[in-house]
């Protein structure tokens, strides 16, 4: 569904992304971790268009990203995408953060997109807090709001980026506990985070970065069995051992 | 001149044939109001087009919005009135020209009401586009990636925030307008200070002339600043500490 195909990217003279190849079936759960700085983030960004990259390819279910005849925006309402630091709309009630794309983008009328929204909304466990505002809740249900408003578009894939880095550690699993729940679903799923009991869970693949490139993409067994790369090893013997 | 205070001269007929001095400072405030709030509308359309403008991504655009912004905030408000006034119809096409000096309606009000509106619209561009400058680039990409363009973006994201948070320094800006509008004077619009010289002359009440416009003027900035305070505590986010505490 998603194929990226050596990708490269600099910002001025520094190479962030240096040949990114891999894809991402339907219905596959691939997680992306690595060293910060190593261009998960960047290399995520790119699928939906956020970021310009100068060489490679990316297609989306047939659509190219970085072709410039492509209409992002309708790209872009296909694939769900969650951000570290959430990003609801502050000015906007929880419901209206739901509807907002749903009526502007998708067309559907305020009673349909309230419908949706209030079913999104329970399904991550937060109905009763329907008519606040994302300042009166906590980061975690925020998160799960943002979740539940990139699932209300009907994303044919989701991206994450990062989706607990900034969640105090109790309220990770509550976040976590909703990913896991979509992967079961059959959701198509590119999670960049290091969150490793998620990705041993659920993940089919895991891809490791270090520097701009990809430097293992595995079965998750493999990955966490035998990784072939020393740089891999290091990495998960550094974050495995506390 | 005469220090003797006298405040019964507020009823005394003027001699400039506009009734009573009340009266006089009246018409002064009338073209005031009409000035400072016509030249605020502008500046806030204009304001807020240029502050867009040079956060978004059409180079040239931004440029341009750029240079306005710094031509207009960079010279003497009094100086662009009269080169308003005095230089422009002699420099359009003749036709134009003549027009501006001859048959445009109400000359000086409309001169200095689209003067102020460029004069402060600098001023609230810069505003306008250090409070999109504010909100995290987050903001902008969340709203892109559920598929909004980049114009829905903007009306429906970033600036419901971005005004909210300029709020106030725009409200100074607002009180700007009403005190910048006595440069119009210079061009001989009858506004509230054009008056107030006009009863100094005449009466010689300095004392009680200049105590009745401080009132005024005063009072215009107090409404203004109430007003504002008003549409702030409408915009306030819940759960949200912007533009000054919960």
């Amino acid at each position: 569904m998603i194929e990226i195909n050596k990708v490269s990217k600099w910002y001025g003279e520094f190479q962030v992304l240096t040949d990114c190849s891999t894809s991402v079936a339907k219905g596959e759960v691939v997680v992306v971790c690595g060293p910060s700085g190593s261009g998960k983030s960047t290399l995520i960004k790119c699928v939906n268009g956020l970021e310009p990259f100068q060489s490679g390819t990316i297609s989306v279910e047939g659509t190219s990203v970085g072709d410039p005849k492509t209409n992002l925006p309708k790209l872009r309402a296909r694939v769900g995408m969650v951000f570290q630091n959430f990003e609801l709309f502050p000015h906007l009630s929880i419901t209206e953060n739901l509807c907002l794309a749903q009526e502007k983008v998708l067309g559907r009328n305020h009673d349909e997109a309230m419908e949706k929204g209030l079913k999104l909304l329970d399904r991550v466990g937060l109905k009763a807090h329907a008519g606040k505002f994302p300042g009166q809740l906590s980061g975690g249900q925020q998160q799960r709001v943002a979740i539940a408003r990139a699932l209300a578009m009907d994303p044919i894939a989701m991206l994450f980026d990062e989706p607990t880095s900034a969640l105090d550690p109790e309220m990770v699993n509550e976040v976590l506990d909703v990913m896991v729940q979509l992967a079961k679903e059959g959701m198509t799923m590119m999670c960049v985070t290091h969150e490793m009991g998620f990705a041993r869970k659920v993940a089919n693949r895991v891809i490791f970065m270090d520097r701009g490139s990809i430097v293992e993409d595995a079965h998750k067994d493999e990955f966490f069995g035998q990784p072939r790369s020393e740089r891999a090893q290091a990495f998960l013997s550094k974050i495995l051992h506390h | 001149m005469n220090l003797h205070i006298d405040w019964g001269v507020l009823l005394q007929e003027s001699p400039t044939g506009d009734g009573p001095y009340w009266k006089l400072l009246l018409t002064g405030l009338k073209w005031t109001t009409a000035t400072a709030l016509s030249g605020w509308l502008l500046a806030l359309v204009i304001g807020a087009v240029a502050g867009v403008i040079r956060t978004a991504p059409i180079r040239a655009l931004a440029l341009l919005a750029d240079a306005y912004v710094e031509v207009f905030r960079n010279i003497p408000f009094l100086v662009q009135l009269f080169f308003w006034f005095f230089v422009l119809p002699e420099i359009l096409p003749a036709g134009a020209g003549r027009w501006m000096k001859q048959d445009m309606p109400y000359p000086e009000f409309l001169t200095a009401a689209v003067g102020l509106g460029l004069f402060t619209g600098a001023r609230v561009a810069e505003q306008v586009k250090s409070g999109i400058l504010s909100l995290s680039r987050g903001q902008k990409n969340a709203g892109l990636a559920l598929g909004l363009t980049l114009p829905q973006t903007y009306r429906h994201v970033l600036l419901p925030m971005a005004f909210r948070i300029v709020i106030p320094p725009l409200t100074s800006e607002f009180m700007n307008t009403f005190k910048n509008s006595a440069v119009a004077l210079a061009i001989g619009l009858t506004e509230l200070t054009f008056q107030m010289k006009q009863m100094v002359e005449y009466s010689s009440q300095v004392i009680v002339t200049i105590f009745a416009v401080t009132v005024l003027y005063m009072f215009m900035a107090l409404l203004v600043n109430r007003l504002m305070a008003w549409i702030e505590r409408r915009a306030r986010v819940p759960g949200m500490i912007a533009g000054g505490g919960k």
